[in-house]
């Protein structure tokens, strides 16, 4: 396999600095490297990658292959945004000594990542700041989920004692208000805890994984075709963004290519997703400062756009849809001329309602200003999506490592560095614009051919990231395949668990009545998190 | 302000007439998979294929029991993908006071080579008397839909508010409990209170609390970590109350069925009275559902 040209460099510039220490160097795909060396390389590797190639660590998972390789593996997935590749360093753990060194205090981005290998696979942090439970509540029993010799069925007994000791925060007029797991609106279950003194949060501590479900877990124990379906129940916001992740990392495995006609299919689908979830965005961003009149225009959008996707793919969320190797549904004249209509339709509209929130002086007042990220804490937390582009990250799958048809059409990413509810509003406006274009750009040049490709028998033992820019941010899944059309491993990263503790970040000094807006503009998936 | 008037006057009423009018959904959307029962020739197909076991069957002395479930049903349509006797509808309006109800069983001889031999009994929905595969209707769909018109809708409007004023106190208050889903079920559920479903007109409200609901509206599958916020929130809620157990994974468990960190459906949790299958259910099927447990509740002394 020939790496791109701009991997070149990087490979051969790590081969020097680690000259003899891998023990191997794998290049399976023109833009996904692997290099196997001892657990000693890691940091080292880390800071070469950041430093000096702008990498940044997107994924680190642990994979359990005692029973092939009689070891655990760590995978430390780099994203070189610039030369538009992965490069992964995978390191053995023996199970005599089930431990690592934890990389928190010089990435905070990886915090909650190296927790959960903690706790779904036993294996023990060394120096981490806060090793803490993170994925399993602390009632949960020594039990390591993710080992293969524990059983997708064991039974567990019920909830009892402590979630997570809390930390108390103390003074002259400090309370702490806990809110959660069932909240007052109509949204996902999680713990918030604000210690406030008067209005103004002072501490924000999060409790999650309150939905999780075993998603990991079930995909080991699926047919690989089953897993599409399962893919699309990991964030119901973003179905179609991860059921094609998920199939990405499984085409990739069995090395076949995609038909173009389904690519641009994907796209539009992606792009549908993206429309619907922003409108509704928002519409609820600008419900939360009580412009509810704006929000009721943008759920009727948001509604008209649900029910083409019902018209385009037989379902409002788009599941169904994905299959491995393309997608099941083609769309005929009519289905895309009700594409090309509601374009016509919806653009103007929402233009004149994006400009009736432009000039609401009010709206602007609660939004500009609240719940500020700022730039260098989202590069510190490794914020990605919407939220980083709204904090100065000026990164994006979609042009960095084109994916589906993106490399077809012409597109703008929209950046602001101020970090607030406003520019993550204006985020979304600008995308929905950008939307329309994307998805006028590939009607216009809709290939003809096939919708799929048949897989056939996926090989046994091949790893593969598939990605894919959702509306929320990136998502990546990564799978290692086993005999039988099965999988060993799926490892799946919702942008949403790399984003949460920035918000723990951007709400600090913000009042408590202005929580819900500022949750809202980053919108996070629970679900997502917690699978 | 003057620009926000002329917006809303100019959009109008956007808002649906159903129920009184029927379900606006695309021909195409994928609503109840329908059996030709009499013509099956075979389950194993559609059986290996469905993600969640909706379809299953059991042999046993040359008898095949074959059964659909809709409370497992996804809706993916890939059962009617392999099997010509099976075809997706688009019926959305699934709601059933028991789980049974959504269950359809038929027994078939089998040949020697596995395939149906013929149709030796059934297809009957379990617990239903009606022997067809229809699942149970409520009272307000046993109405014969009339032609639309702002008179039925003002008469089966009055009938709703004549029934939820004389039990709930002029309203019907529901608690929205996400006892683990994927959130898909929510963005449907929030459609609820969009302009076009708009559930306050029939004087439907989500409220904040428990204490001041009269429905509780969970999706599931129950997770480990939230069983007990959901026996809590039960518990909290004053009765007479009602249960109301949304989508796949909340009717059965769906994809996730019951394991390490799944307890499974919500009926393993709290007693359930509505069950509405989809995944998700659209908002049609959730009002629909809604109203058919709102005629069980049991009227005040």
């Amino acid at each position: 396999m020939t790496l791109l040209p701009e991997l070149q460099p990087i490979l051969a510039d790590l081969q020097d600095s680690f000259s003899g220490r891998f023990t191997a160097v794998q290049m399976p795909r023109a833009n996904e490297v692997y290099f196997h060396g001892p657990m000693e390389v890691v940091a080292g590797f880390c800071a070469q990658l950041y430093r000096k190639w702008d990498g940044r660590l997107v994924s680190l998972f642990a994979d359990d292959a005692r029973a092939g390789d009689g070891v655990f593996h760590l995978y430390y997935v780099f994203a070189l945004d610039a030369a538009h590749g992965f490069f992964v360093l995978r390191v053995p753990v023996p199970p005599d000594r089930p431990e690592f060194p934890s990389l928190t205090d010089a990435i905070h981005a990886v915090n909650w990542q190296e927790r959960e290998i903690q706790d779904l696979f036993g294996l023990k942090l060394l120096g981490h700041p806060n090793p803490r439970r993170c994925a399993l509540h602390d009632d949960w029993p020594e039990v390591y989920p993710l080992r293969k010799d524990f059983d997708l069925h064991t039974v567990l007994p019920p909830f009892q004692g402590e979630r997570h000791k809390m930390r108390t925060v103390e003074g002259e007029g400090v309370f702490q208000v806990p809110v959660g797991p069932v909240h007052a609106g109509i949204i996902e279950p999680g713990h918030f805890l604000f210690s406030v003194a008067g209005e103004p949060v002072l501490y924000l501590q999060l409790r999650m994984f309150y939905t999780h479900k075993g998603t990991e877990k079930l995909f080991e124990n699926l047919p690989v075709a089953h897993g599409v379906r399962l893919a699309e129940s990991i964030s119901g916001d973003s179905a179609f963004a991860h059921a094609t992740a998920f199939c990405h990392a499984v085409e990739r495995a069995a090395g076949v290519e995609v038909p173009p006609r389904a690519r641009a299919l994907r796209t539009i689908c992606l792009e549908l997703e993206r429309l619907y979830n922003h409108l509704g965005d928002v519409g609820a961003i600008c419900t939360d400062v009580a412009f509810t009149t704006a929000n009721m225009h943008m759920m009727r959008f948001k509604e008209r756009v649900l029910r083409l996707n019902e018209r385009l793919t037989g379902n409002r969320l788009l599941r169904g849809m994905a299959r491995l190797g393309g997608v099941r549904f083609d769309f005929d004249a009519a289905q895309r001329a009700a594409l090309v209509q509601l374009l016509d339709e919806l653009a103007p509209e929402c233009e004149s309602l994006f400009e009736l929130i432009r000039e609401s002086s009010g709206l602007r007042d609660r939004l500009e200003t609240t719940g500020i990220l700022k730039p260098e804490v989202a590069r510190d937390l490794g914020v990605v999506g919407l939220a980083g582009r709204a904090s100065g990250i000026d990164r994006d799958l979609r042009r960095d490592f084109p994916h589906d048809f993106y490399d077809q059409v012409s597109f703008t990413v929209p950046v602001f560095t101020e970090g607030d509810v406003q520019r993550r509003l204006v985020v979304r406006r600008e995308e929905v614009g950008q939307s329309f274009a994307i998805l006028r750009q590939t009607l216009a040049k809709m290939p003809d051919g096939p919708l799929h490709v048949e897989i056939g028998v996926l090989p046994a033992d091949r790893v593969a990231l598939g990605y894919v820019e959702g509306w929320r941010g990136e998502i990546f899944h990564w799978i290692r395949t086993a005999p039988g059309g099965r999988l060993a491993r799926c490892k799946i990263k919702d942008p949403s668990l790399q984003n949460w503790p920035a918000l723990t970040e951007a709400i600090l000094g913000n009042i408590i009545p202005d929580f819900p807006v500022v949750n809202k503009s980053f919108n996070l998936s629970y679900s997502g998190t917690d699978r | 302000m003057f620009e926000i008037l002329r917006k809303s006057l100019e959009t109008g009423v956007v808002t649906t007439r159903y129920p009184a009018t029927p379900v606006e959904v695309a021909p195409n959307a994928r609503g109840r998979p329908e059996i030709d029962w009499a013509h099956w020739l075979d389950a194993r197909p559609a059986a290996r294929v469905c993600p969640t076991g909706a379809i299953e069957y059991a042999d046993a002395a040359g008898v095949r029991t074959a059964s659909l479930d809709l409370s497992k049903c996804v809706f993916c349509g890939l059962c009617a993908d392999v099997d010509q006797a099976i075809r997706m509808t688009n019926q959305c309006e699934l709601a059933s006071r028991s789980r049974n109800g959504l269950i359809t069983t038929a027994r078939y001889a089998l040949n020697p080579d596995g395939s149906h031999a013929a149709l030796a009994s059934g297809p009957v929905a379990a617990g239903v008397a009606d022997p067809g595969d229809r699942p149970q209707r409520g009272r307000l769909q046993e109405q014969e839909p009339t032609t639309g018109g702002t008179a039925a809708l003002d008469a089966l409007g009055a009938q709703i508010r004549e029934r939820t004023a004389r039990l709930l106190g002029r309203s019907l208050h529901i608690r929205e409990v996400d006892a683990g889903s994927c959130n898909g079920c929510e963005i449907e559920i929030v459609g609820l209170n969009n302009p076009i479903y708009d559930a306050e007109r029939f004087g439907i409200h989500f409220v904040a609390s428990p204490r001041h609901a009269d429905l509780l509206l969970v999706t599931g599958p129950v997770t480990r970590n939230m069983e007990l916020a959901l026996r809590k929130t039960y518990d909290a809620t004053p009765e007479p109350r009602l249960v109301v157990a949304v989508g796949a994974c909340g009717c059965s468990g769906g994809m996730f069925g019951v394991n390490y960190a799944t307890r499974g459906a919500v009926d393993a949790v709290v007693p359930v009275d509505v069950y509405i299958p989809g995944c998700p259910p659209n908002p049609h099927a959730l009002l629909h559902g809604i109203l058919l447990a709102l005629d069980r509740l049991p009227a005040k002394r």
